[in-house]
């Protein structure tokens, strides 16, 4: 998220990298076309595969806990961790290492408490799980609700986010130039998702992820092969070149400058370390394995592979942050969004040198194959609701065949695929960081309370389910609405308007314990008995295995 | 003790699922996850917080020079990496050794041994 919070922090205005990112963009434009041709070929090979809704939804259930560990790091690290984080340590040196720990934190509630029951008693949606002991209807179409809300901000953000950066990278500066760029964004996901499913978008985040940690590892090496392996001149390097001495290596330069920053940073990290857990397109995730240990495996690679991906981000920020003038960063970008490419460059011989155009040039294709696995991820997970979730079971009462919820899913696809290439094209103006900072905080207020307390608490009931799920999505996206992020500062999708009374840019500070509140108030004042009998089979078949699909 | 009941053999009756629950087979299965995994969420999410509140609001500790260029605030940071790691791991071997045996015996005799 941080991410992208900074590629709009400025406002809109991203400027042309510096040093002509134009004399690469053919070599860019060819890395960039390879990984496009190779992944479709293997999505059409997978469609091939795809024949039912288990292929569709759930990519067969027969990948390896290593597979799919892989495809969740994939996932998971988008181009705005790798370029955003990158960005923010350069700029603002300590304060940006806060997000990679958040982020990180945030898949030990995953892995101790959400994967292995969800895979054990769910199909294909994360509304499979919350509608297990409660009234169908109404749970399924607040599940599929707030899983799409969450869904479309984060890709809304993605689309909007990386269209941006994607101009900036080929330096194409036209407005039509950029809404092309977005549209053939688009166009690419849809074909993933609508031809090769779960089975294609799991293939695709595992190649992303192979690049984006190889070309990571590359930069990393040859920082460190630069410093000597040594930790503590790196960071001297960086502090001395940043112009802000040792304060650059200590938290604060970005949040640390009113009581008010302070909280917010706080309500942020809560909104973090909670929100992973209860993203739809990480736990539809769970189901691509074939047994809860494979779950639990899958989440452990996961861990290993974001956590050293994140650990390497420092030397990348802070390499970025040695290397070059602070100046050149914000002139390329004012919130320091191209550190990583022009780090490539640098460390590959300096702009004009063929080692550091090919580098940038690598660098930038990582972060579009980056972009458009994220993306694909994103639209499975909200079609997949759609279909499954509001179209058969809500709309249909469940009587639908395999071959019609297939179909569904499928016209979902382009259908949420169109809606964010729109809402993509006109969002390339907004400032994107509240659509992402609150698709964290609904996952966190939304959804969280009510998987675990369906999955723990034997007293949680159908109002209880609603009241969490509609309370912890209406308050987040209500403070999101009342605050900066939206109006009253220069830096607000209105900045000339002023409606802001709430003062922290993140609502998760409010809204996710109030999200567990209404739950626990829902269940207590319902005046329907909880369902004791269905609690007894989702309890025994989330622990033990027992009868999973 | 008593132990989940097991299906009846040629009928298709789904089990009784809250006898199984009720059982202190299952019961045992239930306190070993929870009796783990729930001090260990608390604990690591209140080292998350002390972690963040200290990097907000003790700026002068945090900057605190331990060796060379590394201060408290890098130690720890990287500290919250290494907790991360090695509780993952914990959790795994507490897992196969205390839950996947006793889970996958009470799921083997409620599908019947198929």
């Amino acid at each position: 998220m941080s991410n992208l919070q900074q590629l709009h922090q400025q406002g809109v205005e991203l400027q042309l990298a510096a040093g002509g990112a134009g004399e690469h963009r053919a070599l860019i434009i060819t890395l960039f076309g390879v990984f496009v041709a190779a992944t479709l070929g293997i999505t059409v090979w997978a469609g091939r595969q795809t024949k039912g809704a288990e292929d569709f939804y759930a990519g067969g259930r027969q990948f390896s806990g290593f597979q799919n560990g892989l495809a969740i790091s994939g996932d998971y690290m988008s181009a705005a961790s790798f370029l955003g984080i990158a960005g923010v340590i350069a700029l603002f040196g300590y304060d940006g290492f806060l997000y990679s720990i958040g982020f990180l934190v945030a898949w030990l509630v995953a892995l101790l408490l959400v994967a292995e029951p969800l895979r054990n008693s769910g199909r294909f949606t994360m509304g499979d799980v919350l509608a297990y002991r409660m009234r169908q209807r109404p749970v399924r179409t607040a599940a599929g609700t707030s899983t799409i809300v969450v869904s479309i901000f984060y890709l809304l953000a993605q689309m909007a986010g990386a269209g941006a950066l994607v101009t900036l990278l080929l330096g194409i500066t036209s407005e039509a130039g950029k809404i092309l760029v977005v549209v053939i964004v688009g166009i690419v996901m849809i074909l993933y998702v609508t031809i090769g499913g779960m089975k294609g978008t799991t293939w695709v985040q595992m190649v992303k992820a192979v690049l984006l940690i190889a070309g990571t590892l590359l930069i990393t090496f040859l920082v460190a092969l630069k410093f000597n392996f040594n930790i503590s001149t790196l960071l001297g390097a960086a502090a001395e070149n940043s112009g802000q001495g040792a304060a650059f290596l200590e938290p604060g330069l970005k949040y640390g400058a009113t009581a008010t920053s302070k909280i917010d940073f706080i309500s942020l990290g809560i909104a973090l370390v909670l929100g992973t857990a209860g993203l739809p397109h990480i736990l539809i995730r769970f189901y691509t394995v074939p047994t809860a240990k494979a779950a639990r495996k899958s989440v452990n690679w996961a861990i290993g592979i974001i956590g050293v991906f994140y650990l390497m981000t420092i030397a990348l920020g802070f390499g970025a942050a040695a290397l070059i003038k602070p100046d050149t960063i914000t002139a390329s970008n004012k919130s320091g969004n191209t550190a990583a490419p022009l780090l490539a460059e640098a460390i590959g011989g300096g702009a004009g040198s063929t080692g550091g155009a090919i580098l940038l040039a690598v660098i930038s294709a990582v972060a579009f194959a980056t972009i458009l696995a994220v993306v694909a991820g994103l639209t499975l997970a909200s079609s997949s609701s759609f279909a499954h979730d509001l179209y058969v079971n809500v709309l249909r009462k469940g009587e639908a065949s395999e071959k019609e919820e297939v179909g569904a899913a499928r016209w979902a696809t382009v259908g949420i695929g169109t809606v964010a290439i729109i809402l993509g094209v006109f969002a390339r103006g907004l400032n994107v960081a509240g659509l992402v900072a609150l698709a964290f905080a609904v996952a966190a207020s939304a959804n969280l309370p009510t998987i675990l307390y369906s999955l723990f608490w034997k007293r949680f009931t159908t109002q209880g389910a609603l009241w969490s799920i509609y309370g912890g999505l209406v308050s987040s996206v209500f403070l999101v609405l009342f605050s900066p992020v939206v109006s009253g500062k220069e830096t607000s999708m209105f900045p000339a308007a002023d409606f802001d009374f709430f003062p922290l840019e993140n609502p998760g500070l409010i809204s996710i314990p109030l999200g567990f509140l209404l739950g626990w108030l829902g269940s207590l004042l319902s005046k329907e008995e909880p369902d004791v009998r269905k609690y007894a089979e989702l309890e025994v078949r989330s622990l033990t295995g027992t009868g999973a699909h | 003790m008593s132990i989940a009941p097991s299906k009846d053999s040629g009928t298709h009756e789904p089990p009784d699922y809250r006898e199984v629950q009720a059982s202190e087979e299952f019961g045992e299965l239930r306190r070993a996850h929870r009796s783990f995994a729930f001090p260990l969420t608390l604990a690591f999410i209140l080292w998350y917080l002390v972690y963040v509140l200290l990097s907000s609001y003790a700026g002068g500790f945090m900057g605190t020079k331990l060796f060379g260029n590394v201060n408290v605030a890098f130690v720890l940071g990287v500290a919250q990496f290494v907790t991360t790691f090695l509780i993952a791991w914990w959790y795994s071997r507490h897992a196969a050794a205390k839950l996947d045996p006793k889970a996958e015996a009470i799921k083997t005799r409620l599908e019947g041994e198929a």
